[in-house]
């Protein structure tokens, strides 16, 4: 297999002196004056040591300069270094990078979520990416846990291809930044990419096929779409995990915005919160929901437009939660949040709710208030 | 250290069965019958429309050319004989004295269509051992149809339905609540049976909390289905405050003893409120087992659930030891007859030559074993014990995770594995369903391994995770002292490439049959 590498020099710049990121040249220029080092590069050396190691005179395409071959200088590696014209510090040296790789089939890159997304907006329908992870937020799912773990993975792609099973749904998502200086965390799913993932081949050899957790949660979502009550709004929340069931009723959801349902129809798409409330003025509520990212948030992250006022029609029973087991167990605490922005709303719908996992199958999970 | 001993499995490239042997080659030359017997018996024995008009496809070898090959297929697969701390399935010693007493023509040529009253030995061990695994567990009646732990499993779930129906509350009574860390065969057969699953999460302590299960428990809950301690070797106290929540909401509560060894003789699944368990005669209790071969799950419940037991059971009816067929709230049957009677009475064998204090002596030896192992694995870099939160032992299995080793080198839970058998040590358990740990195995040291066994297992861990460091892809790339290289996994996956017999074989790889051979 193919690989590319493109660091993004500035990625980090903000996390040790205490600016929660490095979105925009403002704050590039704020970290510098702050006495930040650039980090990605040096996070990026780490990685391809690791690979080196591995896999001695391993070939691997990179950008010129210090969007990539500048780290991998004394390192065993076969390089091929692609020059990059108008090279300019900004998002577009990444995309012009990408476009420049079109013959790789996995683009590595290091960096936060900002450049995640750049990435993956830049990519050909036919490649993959990993992260290094070197940003601030990492709330994306497309990072390797360490430098060395990502090195180790790229070494596995690269001598054991079919140790690797690939993952089409990795969740690219990001932060406000501004609202995180602010003291808000507010992630926002900006699409999906695919991802290389380290399989356990002895676990398939053990334990029969793998288990399908995308089908379970089909399964989950084909028998909400079976109860669905007549004359009540479904309020269908952002994200794939939501989104199943707007797929089981033969309808294609926004996957990150908000639609509403009734009487198995689409009343609504791309919904706004005054929308949402004048919907749901009059006929019962249920809300579909299901669990995005690493932080487990259910209300009040990328779903604000499903306000107080609309979860307060719905109440505690009118939730309706959906989450594939195995993103359940990926949670870095076994807990869902939320934050409305009523704390004495937030108070009554926390506690333990069902999610529901696949055809009769639930997990108890706890919605916090933190 | 152990001084790690110098090994090399046998290489025998030699065909499968199938293709072995020579026209006319036997096992056994059966005289012809005598001319009283053949006038006896009449010619035609077997009516013609039933009589096989060709010759079976068999190997035509000699008895001794049979044994030789599978004496070579043993020793190229380390033979279970070997050291094998296989963790969640507690491996013991099956004794010879055992196997000779299922040997004795008394049982080998007895058959469960005979009348009971020609079965009267068999029977009264059946009901003696039903009565030793009553004192242990406190339930009322035992059965031994179940095929296995899981087989067990369903026996519970069947008889949860049959109750609730019978109770006019199957409708009602839809829910089976577990935890994500019993053995998964508790959702599925509880699922097989109709009942939705609630599944109920690890929390800080290791286990489910017990708010958890009060949230998910209501006038909707069948049942629940437990493992305790779990996959992990993690034991649950709050196990009794589980059972009474439970039951005050009107659900019933089954103990999965899968985990039973280190538990043995130390507490009673009735005193803790359950109404029903099982236990693994293949596994606790000394009979063998062998990959999806001979196994008992003996079934126990109080006597409120046992009208619903699947029939026949064994009772004692005066002097006489009979089949009780006459249950009409039966669930039904979860297997043919009344059990493996061989297990039986092997694993009866085992429990009467432990005793009821050498049964509790074996349970601490193998949680004093687990706790010596659990202390030197600690002392090995780049291994982690799972939870590392929790200060708490752990009982006869641990969940530990190479997660530390394989990020700095690259060599993970499976490399590890498979270079094990270079040293002529048996992989080891990874991990069940879920796999919410990293690059798990589980050991499990029980009271059958010398502390010796247990040091050069140890060492043999320790000496592989120094090879991650010195030469990551010799582990890598292991075994190289097997009679094969490492093995795709992609096969395993693939239908069309799964054969379970010789035909399929035949079919899928498009190996010419013999008998095709003799047409051509």
């Amino acid at each position: 297999m193919k690989i590319g590498l493109i660091v993004n020099p500035i990625a980090g710049l903000g996390g040790r002196v205490g600016l929660k990121g490095t979105d925009g040249p403002d704050t590039v220029s704020e970290a510098l004056a702050r006495g930040a080092v650039p980090q990605a590069g040096l996070r990026a050396c780490r990685a391809l040591m690791r690979f080196a190691d591995r896999v001695p005179g391993a070939e691997l395409t990179v950008a010129a300069g210090d969007l990539g071959a500048d780290w991998a200088n004394g390192i065993n590696l076969d390089l091929s270094v692609i020059q990059i014209a108008n090279q300019n510090g900004s998002a577009c040296d990444t995309r012009a990078a990408i476009a420049a790789m079109g013959n790789c089939e996995l683009i590595v890159f290091a960096g936060g979520d900002g450049t995640a997304r750049d990435v993956c907006a830049a990519l050909a329908a036919n490649q993959a990416t990993l992260g290094i992870p070197c940003g601030v937020k990492m709330h994306s799912g497309v990072f390797a846990v360490t430098p060395e773990a990502a090195g180790g993975l790229i070494a596995d792609i690269y001598t054991t291809p079919d140790r690797i099973d690939w993952n089409d749904e990795a969740e690219v998502m990001d932060i406000d930044e501004a609202a995180l200086r602010a003291g808000h965390i507010a992630p926002v799913l900006y699409g999906h990419a695919r991802v290389p993932v380290q399989r356990n081949r002895m676990q398939a050899a053990k334990g029969g096929p793998r288990v399908d957790w995308g089908t379970a949660l089909a399964g989950a979502a084909a028998e909400v779409v079976e109860q669905m009550e007549p004359d009540t709004l479904y309020v269908i929340g952002p994200g794939t995990s939501a989104g199943v069931v707007m797929r089981a009723a033969g309808q294609t959801p926004t996957i990150l915005g908000i639609d509403a349902m009734r009487d198995g129809a689409v009343i609504g798409r791309d919904l706004g919160a005054a929308e949402l409330e004048a919907l749901t003025s009059t006929a019962p509520v249920r809300i579909v929901l299901g669990v995005t990212g690493q932080q487990g948030f259910l209300i009040g992250r990328g779903n604000q437009q499903i306000s107080p006022a609309v979860l307060t029609r719905a109440g505690r029973d009118g939730l309706i939660i959906l989450g594939a087991e195995d993103k359940l167990r990926g949670l870095a605490q076994p807990v869902l949040w939320i934050d409305s922005g009523v704390p004495a709303l937030d108070a009554e719908l926390a506690g333990y709710h069902r999610v529901r996992t696949g055809r009769g199958r639930e997990t108890m999970m706890l919605l916090s208030t933190g | 250290m152990t001084r790690l001993l110098e090994f090399h499995a046998a290489k025998w490239d030699e065909p499968i069965v199938m293709e072995m042997g020579r026209p006319g080659g036997r096992g056994q030359i059966f005289p012809e019958p005598e001319a009283e017997v053949s006038k006896a018996v009449g010619a035609d024995l077997i009516p013609s429309n039933m009589a096989r008009k060709d010759r079976p496809e068999l190997p035509e070898i000699t008895e001794f050319e049979a044994q030789r090959h599978y004496l070579h297929l043993s020793q190229m697969t380390l033979g279970m004989m070997g050291v094998s701390l296989f963790g969640t399935c507690t491996m013991k010693y099956n004794s010879k004295t055992s196997e000779y007493a299922t040997l004795r023509p008394e049982l080998a040529e007895v058959h469960p269509y005979q009348h009971p009253d020609t079965l009267q030995g068999v029977l009264s061990i059946f009901h003696d051992f039903d009565g030793i695994l009553q004192s242990l567990s406190g339930m009322d009646q035992f059965i031994f149809q179940a095929g296995g732990g899981a087989d067990a499993a369903y026996t519970m779930a069947i008889i949860a339905r049959a109750y609730w129906a019978d109770h006019g509350m199957l409708d009602q009574r839809t829910e089976m609540i577990t935890s994500i860390q019993a053995h998964p065969c508790n959702p599925a057969t509880a699922a097989a049976a109709g009942f939705k699953i609630v599944n109920l999460p690890l929390e800080e302590n290791g286990y489910p909390s017990l708010d958890a299960l009060k949230a998910a428990v209501s006038d909707k809950t069948a049942l629940i289905m437990i493992n305790n301690p779990d996959d992990m070797g993690i034991y649950n106290p709050e196990i009794k405050e589980w059972v009474r929540v439970a039951k005050e909401a009107g659900a019933l509560c089954f103990y999965d003893h899968a985990n039973f060894n280190g538990v043995m003789g130390r507490l009673s699944a009735r005193e803790l409120g359950f109404d029903a368990c099982m236990f693994m005669l293949h596994k606790t209790f000394g009979a063998p087992k062998a990959g999806g071969g001979p196994a008992v799950g003996a079934f126990g419940c109080c006597d409120a659930l046992a009208p619903y037991l699947p029939c026949p059971v064994v009772v004692k009816s005066g002097e006489k030891f009979i089949l009780d067929n006459d249950r009409p709230k039966s669930a039904g049957k979860v297997r043919e007859f009344w059990g493996n009677v061989p297990q039986v009475v092997k694993a009866y064998a085992w429990t009467r030559g432990m005793g009821a204090e050498g049964i509790k002596l074996a349970s601490d030896i193998s949680v004093v074993a687990n706790n010596y192992m659990d202390k030197r694995l600690s002392e090995i870099p780049g291994l982690v014990i799972s939870n590392p939160e929790i200060s708490v032992n752990r009982m006869e299995m641990t969940r530990w995770s190479f997660a530390p080793l394989c990020e700095e080198t690259g060599v993970g839970t499976v490399d590890v594995a498979n270079r094990m058998a270079d040293f002529g040590i048996d992989p080891f358990w990874m991990s069940h369903e879920p796999w919410i740990v990293a690059e798990p195995f589980t050991p499990e040291a029980g009271e059958l391994w010398s502390k010796e066994d247990i040091d050069l297992w140890i060492d043999v861990i320790a000496q592989i995770t120094h090879e991650a460091r010195t030469d990551p892809e010799m582990v890598k790339s292991a075994p190289h002292n097997q009679p094969i290289a490492q093995v795709k996994g992609d096969v395993f996956e693939d239908p069309e490439k799964w054969a379970m017999t010789w035909r399929a074989y035949q079919r899928k790889t498009g190996a010419i049959d013999r008998t095709e051979r003799r047409r051509q």
